[in-house]
């Protein structure tokens, strides 16, 4: 029970650093760590005590094994998350280039 | 007709413009055209198909659904594929004269053909986790998209789009977990069926909220939208179309209907969040719109306030409800789309989108100017255009369910949303010529034809509800109206 009270402590570390910080990278991480949160819970979804790899091996019999599913989930899951880290701060680098700061309370020229 | 076609042929457009667009001249628009068309003509064939076989489910590598992944064709899926493709044809149109002014013209259609599989990947799948992963390619293409001009503004409010979008993505992430991990399973359904064997309501709940939190985001919800009037006036006018034409319907609306529907099953709770949140975002929209002087702002806040009737429509749960809902779904997204070419158009000629400084544009251009008249009419609920039928749909529709409130506020919000365009039109269209704008031309064929066949579809589209179209909106309301029943329907099909 406490790895889950952890998860939930890890994602909201997450949610703090995007909602309060004022440095762009810094949300940036932020989303970085609420996405591992998530991920971490998804890993744990498949987790039974004492289970071993979900590899299957000709001479074994496998009595208790971890649920793969969620694995093979969670990979995918961390390729995305790739793919928006890798566009938001290319995203973030060109607004240093336009606006000269990474402050995002001085980057507001969007109103109404 | 094998389903993943749909996903395929954009995917492929976009591998094969990314691998020619830069060293043959007109590949790039040749292929998006010929790929849009062709998905067009398929989705318009899946019409034929699903009327004559029923549904249609796919197994993907050949593996039985409850384990392999499914791609399910049934009324609701049919509905949203002509919508999305129909769309983006007369938007690809569009684009080969609009997006010259752009340098790199080539990685546009790369990320606009993955920005449609993406939509029609959410709206063919039968499998929770591959909806997850079509919703992240989708909404990660129209992150680039949105900056795609790479001005101040467009990164600026790109940022803000994938920050929001990202968290959004999360919170659905989540939800599927802990579906998982109660369910065993990733199928929609199966998942129903496990969960009609008696789920704690608690997690029912639970999880509905994070859906509603992450799908609500992304159809720009009122506690959910502020991004919304920023992302979509920055990107270029196609996009601008698709993203509030079909990409937050498709990625949103539909999502959150399907997994309420028809994985979780309606119930009195959901139904009077869905209809509270449709009516705020119908007047927060409206409100908010009716103050703006930028052209494609106010657009893009009627777009909040036309989801809102849309989700109020789903949210009323009845017949008649769901089929104004649908109904004013894919007339918004024809209006809608039509709106944003034209305020391009206006853009392309005067290069300007500040409605105080155009003024009698229906002199120097005509077509815009009527087509333009025509979507405004449309959208206000003025009688012979399509608007009219689908918000008169969703006001009977409250009306008989007893919900006097929501059908008032939904004719006030009409009646602003009339004002509002009545201020359109007089500020750029009518009205003495602006001297600024005296050496101003009509902008070439293609937008000009792009415009004309989405106006003619407003004015024909109130015919959808004549008994002898109504199948192809029916056959959506009946998937919708089945609730749990679709997971019969889905293993009914397998065999």
């Amino acid at each position: 029970m406490s790895v889950y009270i952890l998860c939930l402590v890890l994602f909201c570390v997450g949610l703090h650093c995007v909602l309060r910080k004022r440095n762009i990278i810094k949300i940036i991480i932020g989303l970085g760590i609420i996405e591992y949160a998530v991920n971490l819970f998804f890993v744990l979804t498949g987790y039974r005590a004492q289970g071993r790899a979900p590899i299957l091996a000709r001479d074994q019999e496998i009595l208790n094994m971890v649920d793969p599913l969620p694995q093979a989930l969670v990979l995918t899951s961390i390729v995305i998350g790739l793919a928006v880290t890798a566009l938001i701060v290319a995203i973030a680098i060109r607004i240093y280039e336009k606006y000269g700061t990474f402050d995002i309370t001085q980057i507001r020229r969007l109103r109404g | 007709m094998t389903l993943p076609i749909f996903v395929i042929i954009p995917l492929g457009a976009a591998f094969l413009i990314s691998l020619l667009g830069k060293r043959v001249k007109y590949v790039a628009d040749i292929l998006a055209n010929l790929g849009a068309l062709s998905l067009f003509t398929f989705s318009l064939y899946s019409i034929v198909s699903i009327s004559t076989k029923g549904v249609i489910v796919y197994k993907m590598g050949g593996w039985m659904p409850p384990i392999g992944i499914a791609m399910v064709l049934d009324g609701l899926t049919v509905f949203m594929l002509v919508t999305v493709n129909l769309v983006s044809l007369v938007v690809t149109l569009y684009s080969v004269n609009y997006m010259q002014k752009y340098t790199d013209k080539w990685k546009f259609y790369t990320l606009f053909m993955l920005m449609l599989a993406g939509m029609n990947g959410v709206v063919i799948t039968g499998d929770l986790f591959n909806l997850f992963v079509f919703l992240e390619i989708a909404s990660i293409a129209s992150y680039a998209l949105v900056a795609f001009g790479t001005e101040a503004e467009e990164l600026e409010a790109s940022f803000k789009y994938a920050v929001m979008g990202s968290v959004a993505s999360t919170f659905v992430l989540l939800g599927i977990a802990i579906l998982y991990s109660y369910t065993s399973t990733l199928n929609m359904a199966d998942m129903s069926l496990t969960l009609s064997r008696g789920a704690s309501g608690y997690l029912v709940n639970f999880v509905a909220v994070l859906f509603l939190m992450g799908f609500g985001l992304k159809a720009a919800l009122v506690p959910f939208h502020a991004w919304l009037p920023d992302a979509h006036p920055s990107a270029p006018a196609p996009i601008s179309a698709m993203l509030s034409g079909v990409l937050i319907k498709s990625l949103g609306v539909y999502a959150l209907a399907r997994v309420l529907y028809n994985v979780f099953g309606m119930n009195i709770v959901f139904s009077n969040i869905l209809m509270f949140l449709g009516a705020l975002s119908m007047m927060v929209g409206v409100l908010l719109a009716i103050a703006q002087f930028d052209l494609k702002r106010l657009l893009a806040y009627h777009s909040i306030s036309q989801i809102g009737y849309v989700v109020l429509g789903l949210g009323l749960g009845t017949p008649l409800g769901i089929l104004g809902g649908l109904f004013h779904l894919f007339n918004h997204s024809i209006f809608k789309s039509l709106l944003f070419l034209n305020s391009g158009a206006v853009e392309y000629a005067a290069g300007t989108r500040d409605l105080n400084s155009m003024g009698g544009l229906n002199q120097k251009m005509p077509v815009t100017g009527a087509t333009s008249f025509i979507a405004s009419m449309a959208i206000a609920g003025i009688p012979p255009f399509n608007g009219f039928f689908s918000k008169l749909i969703i006001i009977f529709a409250a009306a008989e369910a007893g919900r006097m409130g929501y059908a008032f506020s939904a004719v006030v919000a009409s009646i602003l949303t009339l004002a509002s365009f009545m201020k359109v039109q007089k500020l750029a269209f009518f009205g003495t010529l602006n001297e600024s704008l005296e050496k101003i031309k009509e902008v070439p064929l293609l937008m000009r034809l792009s415009m004309i066949i989405l106006a003619l579809i407003c004015v024909a589209g109130g015919l959808l509800i004549v008994p002898f179209f109504r199948t192809f909106l029916q056959s959506a309301v009946d998937t919708l109206l089945s609730g749990k029943s679709y997971a019969d329907a889905v293993f009914g099909a397998i065999k």
